[in-house]
């Protein structure tokens, strides 16, 4: 029964959204404070009530209810408890019901810290978000209900995806989903400020701390299923350019020109349009995402059982809230203030580059990912764009964006001085160059790529540092956080340019026929296959072999690794579990292949060895960036009280010089 | 005012593209492909596991699966498990087509997954693949014995489609002789 009673609280929780979407709004218009007030209450309830259907399902996968479709779909009675768990999320039904969740936790986090806002701003804030939940959860009650019986019970499940059970996980689907629905928000922001037609940019402020922390999530969600797609898929890369990848890719790409922009808008009244046009579009591609992966218009790995009817709801949706947005956008967006002019060396202008090329880089992988689309819709034949395009494209459009970046904070507000600038550039350059030869003897980069990557990383670095040097000279009571977080997640950006390069010159990768005895020397280290076992999982049954790894030239082991080829019991499918051997300067990757003997199946394999320089910087760069981001939405700037329109605007005027 | 509109009207060209995407997704499950009892397109190209060419022609005469690869492509190193059950339960030979793919990473992609292909032909430019109307890889066409396309699959082929679908048109097929000792 208690399926049911998950059915009943989906539907509760679709009215209160429905009320959440209606009645602040009303309020909102009339003046009526009571309606208002509702916001809050009405948010609290939606959170309640899925949060309620989601406890059921993922019970009712705890418990084992075959009965469920889901649930006999998505697991089975070998499947360990926490993969039960996380197989709540492992399929379309549940990861939309998840979908759902987070959006109900941001609707109820902006109720609950809004206190600085306008009564009459928040209720539009909420009803908004009220809408994309009513219309989330119709997704889900009508297309994709998860708690669907099947009649009669099967006797045991079909298993979750293989791929699918490994703890990176359990948590990327909960993280990317905060990143990838906390795009609502500023979206939210943004349409209440057009309704309420009197433009100010006071909405601005209010946005930040919401925009940066969903961007935090959405930037550790995607690192987090690179780091999956790296050591699970048994291939070694970490970027794919997968439709799907592309789908969380493109918010994040506009959602990194959204914060920078949103600073320009805050500081200095300018780009106020752009601003807006930016919120609606991050969302907007998160719809797009969403399109592109439950409709099937596209093929992935990560593609759900395609059902068109569900690509029909997204898309009517991507019609109502994109199309809406835009249109008022058209009508409204005319009362805004008008721009007023910035000089050409100004921080205005090096934030304006950063949305240029963030917007094209945007644009240019929405080209490539629905470019199939299109030339087949244009009859110019089929074609599909692979790695090549992107890779090339994306890297162009990239050098600029980490040649300005140490520039950017360097530069004044309104009117910068171009000597100045040009003084502050050399002296970082010289540092700069004292760090790469530092580096350079350190890191030992093979190839040109690895030197120009080290080289724009020690740039970055430099940058970062130089600009929190400044400012504690010049500052009295030392630095905010959000300038730390702006500093760090600018290093982050570096050690990732440094890592990307590293691993892309310098990865040393051989295929090898192994025997059990036998040894293999593969970049700096000796690689001893001892033996070869099958191992019994919980869910599974594995041949392992065990590699025992030491420099070349010494006796010393430096790690014994334990590589899987597993053959799960459900369904027959065949993993590759690789053994890496973590290092902050290196990964060495093994990973079994084939049985290369078949009378004697379990002496010889073929081995695949890798060792990938300076990986670790990938990821590690951009935890960087999430905990920069995080700790720049946590600045108190952003909680201070209601604060008038007025003191803002003198604000703006007395700090012009300093911050962004 | 014009100037505003162009977000919603860029807006519009693509809710158009997408529609006409979720059509097209539609008929990949319906009509599957224009090609379907239709002869496959001529093609000949040079093999990747062995020197010389593989044609059309020389594979007149038996019915054979034709899998799209390429070693870029996660959802072939999916399929892959699937595709050796199909090469091994000997129903009918698998034709690899690697498309757009370098040789050093396919060869490299076969040694480490392993090779299930009776032989693999290499189109390098993806001339075939248009030939063929290739949406992307992985794809995978049941080529009967008369050069017929009898069906195609878009994306991953999975255990229950190659049950339920393609091996009872295998068997269904009039004339499937055995494999000739070309390959």
């Amino acid at each position: 029964m208690l399926a049911e009673l998950g059915q009943v609280t989906l539907v509760l929780a679709l009215l209160l959204a429905l009320l959440l979407a209606i009645l602040p709004l009303w309020g909102s218009y009339n003046n009526n404070q009571q309606l208002q007030l509702l916001s809050r209450p009405l948010s609290y309830g939606v959170l309640g009530f899925i949060g309620l259907a989601f406890v059921l399902l993922t019970s009712a996968f705890i418990s084992q209810d075959f009965s469920l479709q889901y649930v006999a779909q998505n697991s089975n009675s070998l499947l360990p408890v926490h993969y039960r768990i996380s197989a709540v999320w492992g399929g379309h039904e549940g990861s939309l019901l998840l979908w759902c969740l987070v959006l109900a936790f941001w609707i109820a986090a902006v109720a609950r810290f809004s206190n600085a806002l306008p009564l009459q701003f928040l209720a539009r804030v909420s009803a908004v978000l009220g809408m994309v939940a009513a219309a989330f959860l119709l997704f889900v009650l009508f297309t994709s209900n998860p708690f669907g019986r099947l009649l009669p019970m099967p006797v045991d499940g079909a298993d979750l995806n293989p791929l699918l059970q490994d703890p990176g996980l359990i948590i990327h689907p909960p993280i990317l989903y905060m990143g990838y629905v906390g795009m609502a928000v500023p979206f939210a922001f943004a349409i209440a400020a057009l309704l309420g037609g009197r433009m100010e940019t006071t909405w601005v402020r209010w946005c930040r701390p919401w925009t940066l922390s969903a961007w935090a999530f959405l930037t550790g969600g995607i690192a987090l299923g690179s780091w999956w797609a790296y050591y699970e898929l048994g291939w070694g890369g970490w970027w794919f350019w997968d439709p799907v990848e592309n789908a969380s890719f493109m918010p994040w790409l506009i959602g990194t020109a959204l914060v920078h922009s949103l600073a320009v808008t805050e500081k200095r009244k300018v780009f106020q349009n752009w601003t807006l046009l930016l919120a609606i579009t991050a969302f907007s591609l998160s719809l797009l995402g969403t399109f592109l992966v439950r409709s099937g218009a596209l093929t992935s790995v990560h593609a759900f059982a395609s059902d068109p009817t569900r690509g029909i709801f997204v898309l009517a949706m991507l019609g109502f809230f994109c199309g809406g947005a835009l249109t008022l956008f058209a009508l409204r967006a005319h009362t805004l203030k008008p721009e007023s002019a910035i000089g050409l060396y100004s921080r205005e202008t090096m934030l304006l580059l950063n949305n240029v090329f963030f917007a094209a880089a945007t644009g240019m992988v929405l080209l490539g990912t629905l470019y199939p689309l299109l030339a087949d819709a244009l009859d110019l034949g089929k074609i599909s764009v692979g790695p090549p395009y992107f890779g090339l494209l994306f890297t162009l459009l990239m050098v600029p964006v980490v040649l300005l970046i140490p520039l950017g904070p360097m530069t004044r507000w309104r009117q910068g001085d171009w000597s100045e600038i040009k003084a502050q550039a050399r002296n970082m350059a010289l540092a700069a160059a004292g760090l790469l030869l530092l580096l350079g003897l350190l890191l030992n980069p093979g190839g040109v790529r690895g030197w120009f990557g080290v080289a724009a990383g020690a740039w970055l670095m430099v940058g970062s540092g130089w600009y929190l040097l400044q400012h504690v000279r010049r500052q009295i009571g030392g630095l905010r956080r959000w300038q730390i977080g702006m500093a760090m997640a600018h290093f982050g950006v570096g050690v990732f340019v440094i890592g990307v390069s590293m691993v892309e010159s310098g990865q040393i990768q051989k295929d090898l026929r192994m025997q059990v005895g036998d040894t293999a020397t593969v970049g700096q280290h000796d690689y001893h296959f001892i033996a070869s076992r099958n191992v019994q999982g919980p869910n599974y049954l594995a041949a392992r072999g065990v590699f025992e790894v030491s420099r070349s030239g010494s006796d010393d082991i430096i790690a014994v690794m334990q590589p899987e080829k597993r053959r799960y019991a459900a369904g027959g499918s065949i993993m590759t579990d690789a053994a890496i051997d973590p290092g902050l300067t290196r990964d060495l990757y093994v990973a079994l292949g084939e049985p290369l003997d078949d009378a004697n199946p379990a002496q010889i394999w073929s081995v695949r060895i890798y060792t990938k320089p300076f990986v670790r910087w990938i990821w590690g760069g951009a935890i960087l960036i999430v905990l920069g981001a995080l700790l720049a939405a946590s600045d108190r700037r952003y909680r201070k009280e209601s604060v008038s329109v007025e003191q803002l605007a003198r604000g703006r005027s007395a700090g012009a010089t300093s911050s962004a | 005012m014009l100037k505003r509109l162009l977000p919603v009207m860029v807006f519009l060209a693509l809710c158009v593209l997408l529609f006409a995407g979720l059509r097209m997704a539609d008929d990949k499950d319906l009509i599957p492909s224009p090609l379907i009892n239709k002869p496959a397109p001529a093609y000949n190209l040079p093999r990747l596991d062995a020197d010389g060419m593989l044609g059309h022609a020389d594979m007149l005469g038996q019915a054979y699966l034709l899998n799209v690869w390429a070693s870029w492509c996660p959802g072939c190193r999916v399929e892959h498990e699937q595709i050796t059950r199909i090469a091994d339960s000997g129903v009918l030979p698998v034709i690899g087509l690697n498309y757009k793919d370098a040789e050093a990473d396919a060869q490299r992609w076969l040694n480490h997954f392993g090779n299930p292909y009776s032989a693999i032909i290499v189109d390098l430019n993806g001339k075939t693949g248009i030939d063929f109307g290739v949406y992307g890889a992985p794809e995978t066409f049941l080529i009967d014995a008369d050069g017929v396309v009898r069906y195609k699959q878009v994306g991953i082929l999975d255990q229950r489609t190659w049950e339920t679908e393609m091996l009872p048109l295998i068997q269904s097929l009039p004339d499937q002789r055995q494999p000739q000792p070309a390959l």
